[in-house]
């Protein structure tokens, strides 16, 4: 019982230490702009297309196995930066106070281009990129095995939340930001540059969803169509958690992976039933999500 | 001004259309016949299945053209017709490709359809290709639901391999025979009609030839395209079974081999990856030795190894020279689809005189009839003579560090009317019923 409990506990971490990293992004950016940005699922795609095809070189070439995760934070910030000035100034600054349901439609429309591109770009063929799983080798804890790579991600998830926590909380642009967030308006009319903080913000955000997707290519064969099942799953955290609640989409990501886990453990066909059926409760008990505050109406 | 802007418009699109190598609705001349070949082309199904199977058909029609496939195909074209392929991709989902398939139909005039990876997508065009009446040979999809519910008295449509019910019989035979002391199974399919059919087709099986090794109900069901299956290695890994099924395929059984072998689930379970040898070639070293590999058939790895036939040979060096890989099962499989049109166009034209024979002509001559495929002899018999039995082979992969290439060893041959349902009687019918009329001599 207690293994069994260990291992529900385990599992459900590591998978929701993985939808918090995928969702965050999506997360940051909601929160701040108001922008349900669909292109997020691009973004890991992409950051774990770059990732894999660097690491394929690099490791081709015999080169230091540390280097895999070097390749990792750097696959993530050259697709957060580019994507995320080239989505940010080419299309999102064009759609600012239009009908949010537009702007979804434009991110969908945008995420479809990109797969495109994708496709272009990378083909067909899918990369590899295992190493740097494979180099850190697993443990033995309570008669189970878990590899290192994955125990990881729960680090992973703790640094990029606490670092968000610390950024918004203890640093002036985490301020602007809670100002931008709180009223985009008055804001602005006390001088502080909005253009610049949701460009600012957007690459954070396109810089966490690629980060996403290069933390996860070590696990994964990555190939064409990997952004779209990701989008899914970020969508259904975001909406538990609160549409741009950070403490949400964390608390949401393990609430997931943990009765997710609980179900593969025990009912294996709910899996993914399990998952959805938690979104439609909150929903339905609490529409604005479990930690997003109830949103204000205008009349 | 108007009309100009509408001229234009017409030589534009005819230009897209010859450029693009697109039949414009000329089905009655046959200097040329133009086959519409669906596949994965985008997507997750395109890397495992779609491109190989894209290669395998571009290297068999281009051979077929110019007379270079070895006896009894050394004719150059389709009964004098040079062959024209309409490759087109399978992404999109059943509705999307009732309308592919009505518009290469309709718009395009194709004379026929060779192809289909997907069981969803056979299940959604069946009726269709018996509505428009367009010869349809269903080249790799497994669901035996296409003559056992959908289509039970078929016309046009044929299937020239067997269904996935011989995948599971075949498995368990094997299973039986070469871990008769296993203290159970397990296993872990993709929650959708390929992964349940196939854990189902399996299972029954082996109430029947293996009944001392007790099946599990706890087997994994994650969705197709997970891509993370780290709670469901925790629960193969502490579940009590030696033996672990899985139908994975593509970059979910990529995905799943990874995060296998980086907590040593291969070492601790014995694996049957009924098709595994998609991604064989692929992961190199990277696949786990010892596990139990599938090709659906003698296709792929267990051709270009074990085969060792003029056509084997031939198409396995044309395909290693042109595309720098191996041949999988989809490469086969494909070509296998063309060959039958092939044997069926020229078997009907000989019957009409040499002239170009009608539909229904070369249906007379493809239903019961026997062909060669390019591995192995294909025999339309059963369902009315639409649906092909063909023989299968199972052994244990490992990698070969002399060749470079991953190997298969301890290997059984399987008879198709041995793993097959007898002719008239639908599957789970007869695995619940033991399996009577099996013919394994």
């Amino acid at each position: 019982m207690v293994q069994l409990l260990f291992t529900i506990l385990t599992d459900g971490l590591i998978y929701g230490s993985y939808l918090f990293i995928v969702a965050v992004g999506m997360t940051v950016i909601f929160g701040v702009q108001r922008v349900l940005n669909v292109t997020h699922g691009s973004f890991y795609a992409f950051g774990a297309y770059l990732a894999a095809y660097l690491g394929g070189i690099w490791y081709d070439h015999e080169l230091p196995d540390f280097g895999g995760f070097v390749i990792i934070f750097l696959a993530a910030i050259v697709v957060g930066v580019f994507f995320g000035i080239l989505i940010e100034r080419g299309l999102l600054k064009h759609l600012y106070g239009k009908d949010e349901h537009i702007v979804v439609l434009a991110t969908f429309a945008a995420f479809l281009a990109l797969e495109g591109v994708g496709l272009f770009i990378w083909g067909t063929d899918p990369y590899f990129f295992y190493q740097p799983q494979a180099m850190l080798g697993f443990v033995e804890i309570l008669g189970m095995t878990y590899d290192y790579y994955n125990l990881s991600l729960i680090v992973l998830a703790l640094i990029i939340s606490l670092a968000i926590w610390y950024f918004l909380s203890r640093t002036i642009w985490g301020r602007l930001l809670r100002a931008v967030i709180f009223d985009r308006e008055i804001s602005q009319a006390m001088g502080v540059n909005v253009t610049a903080v949701f460009l600012g913000t957007f690459i954070l955000g396109t810089t966490l969803g690629a980060l996403s997707g290069a933390a996860i290519a070590p696990t994964i064969s990555v190939l064409p169509g990997i952004g779209v099942e990701v989008i899914v799953l970020a969508f259904a955290v975001v909406v538990i958690g609160g549409m741009g609640s950070i403490p949400g989409a964390l608390i949401g990501s393990i609430l997931v992976g943990v009765v997710r886990a609980a179900a593969v453990h025990e009912f294996p066909q709910a899996e993914m039933f399990v998952i959805y059926a938690i979104m439609a409760i909150v929903l339905v008990f609490r529409p604005e999500g479990l930690f997003a505050p109830p949103a204000v109406r205008k009349i | 001004m108007k009309h100009r802007a509408l001229r234009l418009a017409a030589v534009g699109v005819a230009a897209v259309l010859t450029t693009f190598g697109v039949a414009v609705g000329n089905a009655v001349a046959k200097d040329k016949m133009v086959i519409a070949v669906p596949t994965f082309l985008t997507g997750g199904g395109a890397p495992a299945f779609g491109i190989p199977a894209r290669n395998g058909t571009e290297l068999i029609i281009q051979a077929i053209n110019k007379g270079q496939v070895p006896a009894p195909y050394n004719t150059k074209g389709i009964a004098g017709a040079q062959v024209e392929a309409i490759i087109y991709d399978e992404s999109g989902g059943g509705a999307k490709q009732v309308t592919e398939y009505r518009n290469k139909v309709q718009k395009l005039g194709v004379d026929m359809f060779a192809g289909f990876v997907s069981s969803g997508t056979c299940a959604a065009v069946t009726a269709v290709a018996e509505e428009l009446k367009t010869l349809t040979l269903y080249s790799t999809c497994g669901t035996p639901r296409v003559f056992e519910e959908l289509d039970k008295n078929p016309k046009y449509v044929f299937r020239t391999m067997s269904h996935a019910t011989a995948d599971g019989v075949s498995l368990a035979h094997y299973v039986a025979s070469k871990y008769g002391s296993a203290n159970g199974y397990t296993g872990i399919n993709q929650n959708y009609a390929w992964g349940q059919d196939s854990w189902r087709d399996f299972d029954l099986a082996m109430k029947v030839l293996a009944p001392k090794i007790k099946g599990s109900t706890k087997g994994q069901w994650p969705k197709i395209f997970a891509g993370r299956y780290g709670a469901e290695i925790s629960a193969l890994l502490k579940s009590p079974e030696d033996l672990v099924h899985t139908s994975f395929w593509g970059g979910d059984l990529e995905a799943f081999i990874f995060q296998g072998l980086a907590r040593g689930l291969f070492k601790k379970k014995q694996f049957l990856m009924s098709v595994a040898g998609t991604a064989a070639y692929r992961l190199g070293k990277k696949l786990p030795t010892g596990i139990v590999l599938g090709s659906r058939g003698p296709y792929g790895i267990y051709a270009n190894q074990l085969i060792d036939t003029p056509m084997v040979k031939w198409f396995n060096n044309a395909y290693v020279n042109r595309y720098g890989t191996q041949p999988t099962q989809p490469s086969y499989q494909y070509a296998q689809a063309i060959l039958g049109a092939k044997f069926a166009y020229e078997k009907a034209a000989a019957a009409n005189g040499g002239k170009w024979p009608s539909t229904d002509q070369v249906i007379a001559a493809l239903e019961g009839a026997t062909f060669q495929g390019v591995a192995t002899e294909v025999r339309m018999a059963r369902s009315n003579g639409h649906q092909g039995v063909t023989d299968h082979a199972w052994g244990v992969a490992s990698f070969d560090k002399e060749l470079g290439l991953p190997v298969v060893s301890d290997v059984m041959h399987f008879k198709g009317d041995c793993i097959m349902p007898p002719d008239g009687m639908d599957s789970v019918t007869w695995l619940k019923g033991g399996m009577k009329g099996a013919k394994c001599d």
